[in-house]
């Protein structure tokens, strides 16, 4: 009993990261661009895309596989940022909806157009694959793997958002644009690199998920959800309240499919709903 | 300009609506496509009072939809199966979880609605797919039996019973609307669209008049659910999906928001080109689908409406 909670817990908490790594590049955009990007998503696709074509077709082993996803998504996301993006800034919140959705909607038609309906495999190395023993638990390895991961990449990211120039910009763009504006912060240019890396982590995200969460061209709709709920829940323009309410939701789907599988998603959508009634501006707001 | 719009209807009007008349003699080998085009623009209509008039952003309308549709189907499954008795009460329920649902939807801006919304669409779905020993999960909710409409036209295979049933129901909810945005009340959301934080200065609630608007789309939604129900004699668990409100948006926007008139339209477009481009191949016209969105935002935000208003304004300046 023990022990199968124990056990949940931790594929709740590897769930969990993932679902932060994907999303914590839609709560710097939403934070600090005011941009509702329902097409997130696809750009985790185009990472696991990216992944599985690099390894089954060029022969790329997982590791560089992953790197590969990273830079894919990350200058597609740039390139789109540029070019499209750009110009909806300013528009209304519908606006940005209905054109997220129609970019979803083409992703999906396109993955489906070159890599077919069907799930993708993926094999991961040797190292990384079965089970560790740690103090008698039985723990996967590429859970633990998956876990580490995430904790290099948000210490990496609180590094580079609290210590660096770049990141006191990104803080400054994001509490007041124009006054960043005012004190010679090249703004756009703060977008456009937050935003390609965004999109990067989402695409490690979704090369490193394929295991997990499977991957098929349905992912940036079946995932949507998800994604804005860590946004949503914990609170857009933060690394910490994104990782606490990606944990969370990662543990309560994980438990309510593991013990009341018949109640299935529900308790999530319900977790949701409820969240957001008693903490509608997310789990930590920004200051302001 | 300080009097109230009328309800006079002018001959653009009376023009639109004498083409799905025309359209029964003309094309009766299409009557079922167009039963379904006539339910997704009431579909559109309910929307475009919530989304074009008070600017809510929702992304789970099929929620309505689909309580309406489950609703007659029922009814009518267990023998109950008068068909305007089944859109009342389809109506009804609609409008009471609209009514319920509203107060969580106002307290939140954009982000929350949508999320909220999006969530309650997804939660239904679920409960539908839970439930299947009453709604049949996802096999689909048959064995849907209509009785006549006064107890004389049945719901034949040639679909015209069904067909002038969606027209005259679609005609008469769409004057009760139209009726709406015309009125003091109508005139307050639009008020509220304009400028949702000076509303209050001139008195008037926002919450409560959101709060209406939003119930009585729901309720619409319901009829609208209810008529695919009745008229379709099957209820598919996808009334409650996410391509359903999404799809519905599309319409609605391609049409033109806030016309009343845009989601009728944009309804009849996008289920005709449906019709001919899904049959091409339905993976692709997802993609065309995409696409028309991103156009629209970034190119012809007033949709077909809006266009056609400008095209009149052009017209008359260039007589005058």
């Amino acid at each position: 009993m023990i022990t199968s909670f124990i056990g949940v817990l931790f594929d709740g908490l590897a769930y969990g990261s993932l679902l932060f790594l994907i999303s914590i590049g839609l709560s710097v955009t939403m934070g600090l661009m005011n941009f509702i990007n329902l097409a997130h998503g696809a750009f985790a696709m185009l990472g696991g895309y990216a992944a599985v074509v690099a390894m089954s077709r060029l022969g790329v082993p997982f590791l560089p596989a992953l790197a590969i996803a990273f830079a894919v998504s990350g200058v597609v996301g740039g390139l789109l940022e540029r070019v499209l993006y750009r110009r909806l800034y300013r528009a209304a919140h519908l606006d940005q909806v209905l054109f997220t959705i129609g970019l979803t909607f083409m992703s999906i038609a396109t993955a489906t157009y070159f890599f077919g309906p069907a799930q993708q495999p993926v094999r991961l190395p040797e190292f990384l694959t079965g089970q560790l023993h740690v103090l008698g638990l039985d723990l996967g390895t590429y859970r633990l793997f998956l876990i580490a991961m995430v904790v290099v990449a948000t210490l990496a990211l609180t590094y580079l958002v609290e210590r660096t120039r770049f990141g006191a910009q990104v803080r400054a763009s994001v509490d007041n644009q124009q006054a960043s504006v005012g004190l010679g912060i090249n703004v756009e240019r703060v977008f456009s690199v937050t935003f390609a890396l965004g999109s990067a982590l989402a695409g490690l995200g979704g090369a490193l998920g394929i295991d997990v969460l499977g991957l098929d061209p349905t992912f940036p709709l079946k995932y949507m959800v998800y994604f804005l709920l860590v946004v949503a829940v914990g609170g857009a323009g933060t690394i910490r309240g994104p990782l606490i309410a990606a944990l969370i939701l990662g543990v309560f789907d994980v438990a309510g499919k593991y013990y009341v599988p018949q109640v299935g998603s529900f308790i999530i959508y319900a977790v949701m709903v409820v969240m957001l009634l008693f903490f509608p501006a997310g789990l930590v707001g920004r200051r302001t | 300009m300080s009097a109230l719009p009328t309800l006079k209807w002018s001959k653009f009007e009376v023009a639109f609506w004498l083409l799905p008349v025309a359209a029964f003699f003309l094309f009766p080998r299409y009557l079922t496509l167009g039963s379904q085009i006539l339910i997704a623009g009431l579909f559109a209509l309910s929307l475009d009072l919530i989304l074009g008039y008070a600017r809510i952003i929702s992304l789970g309308h099929a929620a309505f939809f689909g309580l309406g549709a489950y609703t007659a189907g029922l009814l009518a499954r267990y023998g109950l199966g008068e068909p305007f008795s089944g859109l009342l009460a389809a109506a009804a329920i609609a409008a009471l979880a609209g009514w319920i649902t509203s107060f969580l939807i106002v307290r939140g801006q954009d982000l929350t609605r949508l999320m909220v919304t999006l969530g309650i669409g997804l939660m239904l779905f679920e409960a539908a797919n839970q439930a299947s020993s009453i709604t049949g999960g996802v096999d689909g909710l048959s064995g849907v039996e209509m009785k006549k409409i006064f107890g004389v036209f049945g719901f034949g295979l040639d679909g015209k019973t069904a067909y002038l049933y969606s027209l005259a129901v679609l005609f008469v909810v769409f004057n009760g609307a139209r009726a709406l945005v015309r009125s003091p009340f109508g005139l307050s959301l639009k008020g509220i669209r304009e400028g949702e934080r000076r509303m209050p200065a001139i008195g008037a609630s926002v919450r409560r008049k959101l709060v209406a608007v939003y119930t009585v789309g729901a309720g619409i939604a319901g009829i609208a659910g209810a008529l695919l129900a009745q008229t379709t004699q099957f209820v598919g668990i996808d009334v409650f999906g996410f391509q359903r409100s999404a799809e519905l948006m599309i319409m609605l926007v391609l049409g033109g928001t806030g016309y009343l008139y845009g989601g009728l339209l944009g309804a009849a477009v996008f289920m005709l080109l449906q019709d001919y481009l899904a049959n091409l191949n339905p993976v692709y016209w997802q993609f065309w689908l995409g696409l028309l969105l991103v156009l629209i935002v970034l190119f012809a935000r007033g949709g077909l409406m809006g266009g056609l208003i400008a095209l009149q304004h052009r017209l008359r300046r260039s007589s005058a």
